[in-house]
């Protein structure tokens, strides 16, 4: 089958769903890729990459007409006409919020695949495009954030006299989030960064920011992975928190998104009452943003003197490498319809990736899929049953019991052996009185050994105990021939563990080297 | 001043320079030095036992004096041969076999300890302790170098009923031990020694391959103890200050071996675990799902992004002699900056210790290489894992499903790193038989093969020098 990648028609849309690296992908797996003429330009890659791995180059009514259709801008009308029926399209397509777009779809008999409905299942994330994109925007926020701001990121010692380095909120600890907090820590400023689902803060104090707490407005932990709907008196609390680190900051990057909408989690107060100077980046602004003086697709200065990002195309900004990953996406993509790598798409609905993504097929609109039981967190540990409870009390019961029994079974033996050496020889008491204390020194001086010399301390451990050719030696000079014949094979084999023990010991500890 | 009290005198030095010695091998700086105390300790312990054996001998000097010589020749020569000629993957069978001298030589000087001595109770039971300890070790340790030499079949031996049969062995010990201080003839002593050899022979039978590091300890306590027994019986501070130290040095690595794996010693000892034929502990989840596979190619690829690689061998390195290649790999990769270490997990291979000795032979730097305790917060910061021939010590199960055998076994939680990738010949269990559900996470790959071959092909395809970046 032929898969084809048209040129995005919007202007100032720089990405592609193919690059040639992820072309060579797609020839492994069987397919033959067509490019519209270019496609790649504005990701730096001319038509000629492109060639140069395998792929051909067509026009428009080739690039809309392949068996499979992969892009990465939601289609215009004029181009849906150009599908070929029976064709597969890969792109997103809004399917909770364009409905009419799903059904002309399979009104034409063609078979969608949305990248936008990729389930939130971990098998899934390798064709995540949400994530793909939102990773991409968070690490652009920040550099229009840099940009906009007046002032270094990164706090400065220096013969002029010091600067602190840049306060930094992010709201929301998602995909975006975190890349946002990743690439602003690394820029050098100090980031606090807030999540109402309160699995995000481990991950978020990973990346480097401190997590701040507000246990009021903490939700439960979720069960499919996004965060949920706020109560209102979370919602006033989570607002109060927000306008008020906004104030303290230099930046703010908020990336809240509930299933597609964006809350408000900045008020125009809280612009307001920030500092002049300030900047606040909305990567929510395509779903209407998050501040109320958000501008969406524009940058707007307000009355304050506060920037407000509003840039919706931030993953376009940097094509190459949102190109690439998304190419990837949809690569794993194909690799999942592919099973045979024989170049022969076929749709597994029983998938629940698969499923999911699929919003049109054979003339019936597909959307919304079956509900998928997910696990984005951790499954929330169920309580351990009464019973187990029970379980374990009694074991603990047992435990201590047992302990107790042990130890006065300890000391009755303890006395038992007090008593039985009371009665010994002083002979023997000497010698008992001996091993008593080197059994105590080898236990203090054993238990200082590093484990990797273990190897070694047991060779040569081996070695000392050769010492029990001594006693072969001394019997050695009997005058009885039996007794001597023992001793001989007894101080032999013992002379061997003296020589090889300490031999090998030495052989291996010469191994051992510290690194440059 | 006589012959008697300066070989007297040179026991104590002796004795105090092996104690010097083991506190040496405490550390990697001081560990030669230790290797040497106790080299120089036994050279003046057989010095002034030779003087005093020749002084003490009811034969003409001279032939004593020959056999001595002729004992230290076979000695040094099989010895250093040995030394000389084993390689570091099959250490744990030559410890194994040196084991088992130090409890053959045990019996046999018990035995001459008897015929040369009187029979005085005390005496009696020195020497019947002796015996049975030395011969218990003497057939444990061969059982032990025929399993970890391959001679024999790892699994666990389960005779029916196997625990009775020992106890039945120890009793029938016991029983004879009290006939031998009542009448002291040879026969019960006898009796006795082939009772012990029955017992060594099938406890050590009973442990499976993976518990080895347990049983080589455990058998370096025994062969102590050994030595400890023999000293009494024959009146020696030196052998039991010796023998105490060797013998409670053992028992504290078999104690750290069992903590390593969360088990009990004595199940330990008593064996039985692991066993093929053991039907799958009911209870434990059962871990299904699909493994994703990577190419060689691919791994290149990933270990060339990676700004931190943690590497995480047991056994299977040793099985196929990886270290070298993987030594190479890791020299590769910290030519270009990238951050290398090594996940040894205390029960990795099948003597305590083997794997730092298999990466010391291949001249891996041992600061790279850390413990359990030292890596395993590190592994959510690390971008790569790559497990070569390791499986239950990176099981998640042993901390996630209660029900698992292995529950609560400390391991290595590599599964926190970004992408694990797994050297693994087949998707075959572990030795503990139980399902690894580390190889279905969505984060791990599998690279199927032998671990040299593959090793190998990754460091071919990795071009040697790169530029470090500044």
């Amino acid at each position: 089958m032929r898969v084809s990648v048209p040129s995005q028609a919007r202007a100032g849309d720089s990405l592609v769903a193919a690059t040639p690296r992820t072309v060579e992908q797609l020839i492994r797996l069987g397919y033959d890729v067509t490019v519209e003429a270019g496609a790649g330009e504005a990701a730096n890659l001319p038509d000629e990459s492109y060639v140069a791995a395998g792929a051909s180059i067509g026009d428009r009514e080739a690039a809309w007409g392949g068996d499979l259709v992969a892009t990465t801008g939601t289609p215009a009308d004029e181009d849906l006409a150009l599908l070929a029926e029976g064709a597969i399209l890969i792109a997103p397509l809004a399917p909770h919020s364009r409905p009419e777009l799903t059904a002309a779809l399979a009104e034409r008999g063609v078979t969608a695949l949305a990248l936008d409905a990729v389930p939130r299942i971990s098998r899934a994330q390798a064709l995540d495009t949400i994530s793909t994109l939102s990773n991409v925007a968070g690490y652009r926020g920040v550099i229009e954030a840099a940009q906009a701001y007046g002032a270094m990121f990164a706090g400065q010692v220096t013969a002029a006299g010091k600067t602190a380095p840049a306060n930094v909120f992010v709201i929301g600890g998602g995909v975006a989030g975190l890349a946002a907090i990743g690439a602003a820590v690394s820029l050098g400023a100090q980031v606090r960064a807030f999540d109402v689902r309160p699995e995000a803060a481990e991950q978020i104090e990973s990346m480097g920011a401190t997590f701040v707490h507000l246990p009021a407005a903490q939700q439960e932990v979720s069960s499919d992975g996004y965060a949920s709907a706020l109560s209102e008196e979370q919602e006033r609390l989570t607002l109060e928190l927000y306008a008020e680190e906004a104030a303290r900051a230099d930046v703010v990057i908020t990336t809240a998104l509930v299933r597609g909408s964006a809350p408000t989690t900045i008020t125009a107060d809280a612009v307001a009452a920030m500092r002049p100077g300030s900047v606040i980046v909305d990567l929510a602004a395509a779903g209407g943003g998050n501040c109320e003086a958000t501008v969406p697709g524009d940058t707007v200065v307000t009355e304050g003197g506060v920037t407000v990002i509003g840039w919706t195309d931030l993953p376009s900004r940097m094509p190459q490498h949102t190109s690439q990953l998304l190419g990837t996406n949809i690569v794993n993509l194909l690799k999942l319809v592919t099973p045979g790598k024989d170049g022969e798409a076929g749709l597994d609905l029983e998938d629940d990736v698969v499923r999911g993504m699929t919003v049109a097929h054979a003339g019936d609109v597909l959307w919304p899929p079956p509900p998928v039981t997910v696990s984005a967190a951790p499954a929330a540990a169920p309580d351990p049953e009464p019973a187990a409870q029970e379980d374990a009390e009694q074991k603990a019961a047992s435990a201590s019991a047992s302990r107790t029994r042990r130890t006065v079974l300890t000391a009755v033996g303890a006395v038992a052996l007090g008593v039985a050496l009371a009665f010994s020889s002083p002979a023997f008491l000497a010698m008992f009185t001996v091993f008593v204390l080197a059994v105590f020194i080898g236990y203090y001086v054993i238990s200082n050994v590093s484990h990797s010399l273990h190897t070694p301390l047991m060779s040569q451990t081996n070695a000392i105990s050769g010492i029990i050719l001594i006693g072969a030696l001394l019997q050695l000079g009997s005058s009885s021939a039996v007794v001597t014949a023992l001793a001989f094979v007894a101080a032999a084999v013992a002379s061997i563990n003296v020589f090889g023990g300490f031999l090998v010991t030495y052989r291996m500890l010469g191994m051992f080297q510290k690194g440059a | 001043m006589t012959l008697v009290s300066i070989a007297q005198v040179s026991y104590l030095v002796a004795a105090v320079l092996f104690i010097l010695s083991l506190a040496g091998l405490a550390r990697q700086s001081t560990a030669r030095r230790g290797n040497l105390l106790g080299m120089a300790g036994m050279a003046i312990a057989i010095l002034a036992t030779v003087a005093l054996a020749l002084d003490q001998s009811e034969r003409p000097v001279g032939v004593t004096a020959a056999l001595i010589v002729g004992v230290l020749l076979i000695g040094a020569l099989v010895g250093t041969w040995r030394a000389r000629s084993v390689e570091m993957t099959q250490m744990p069978e030559l410890i194994a076999i040196l084991h088992s001298f130090v409890g053959a030589a045990a019996v046999l000087i018990g035995f001459n300890s008897y015929l040369t001595e009187g029979h005085d109770a005390m005496h009696l039971v020195e020497v019947f302790l002796g015996v049975f300890i030395g011969a218990v070790t003497f057939t444990g340790s061969i059982v032990a170098f025929l399993k970890l030499s391959a001679r024999m079949k790892s699994a666990p031996l389960t005779l029916p009923g196997r625990h009775a049969l020992n106890l039945a062995g120890l009793v029938a010990s016991v029983a004879l031990g009290a006939w031998f201080i009542a009448s002291p003839s040879i026969w019960p002593l006898l009796l006795m020694t082939v009772i012990a050899l029955a017992i060594g022979v099938h406890l050590v039978a009973a442990i499976g391959g993976g518990d080895m590091p347990v049983v080589v300890s455990m058998l370096n306590s025994y062969s102590g103890w050994a030595a400890a027994a023999a000293g009494f019986m024959l009146g020696n501070d030196l052998l039991i200050v010796v023998g105490a130290l060797v013998g409670s040095s053992g028992a504290i690595l078999s104690y750290i071996m069992c903590k390593a794996m969360n088990r009990q010693f004595l199940s330990v000892i008593l064996g039985g675990f692991g066993g093929e034929g053991a039907a799958a502990p009911s209870g434990a989840a059962a871990v299904e799902g699909t493994h994703t596979e990577v190419s060689v190619a691919e791994t290149v690829e990933l270990l060339q992004s990676a700004r931190s690689v943690v590497i995480a061998p047991g056994y299977g390195m040793a099985v196929a002699k990886a270290q070298y290649p993987v030594a190479e790999l890791v020299a590769r990769l910290r030519s270009r900056g990238v951050k290398v270490r090594f996940a040894v997990h205390p029960v990795a291979g099948r003597l305590p210790g083997h794997m730092n000795v298999l990466l010391a032979e291949a001249r891996v730097p041992y600061d790279i290489v850390l413990e359990l305790d030292e890596i395993n917060d590190d592994f959510a910061e690390t971008d790569v894992v790559l497990v070569i021939g390791a499986n239950d010590t990176v099981n998640p199960a042993a901390l996630e499903d209660p029900h698992s055998p292995i529950a609560g076994m400390p391991v290595l939680q590599v599964w926190q790193a970004g992408r694990v990738v797994v050297f693994k010949r087949s998707m075959a269990t572990g030795y503990a038989g139980v399902q690894n559900p580390l190889f279905f996470r969505d984060n791990t790959s599998m690279l199927f093969g032998d671990a040299k071959t593959q090793v190998e092909a990754i460091v071919a395809a990795m071009p040697a020098t790169e530029p470090v970046s500044a």
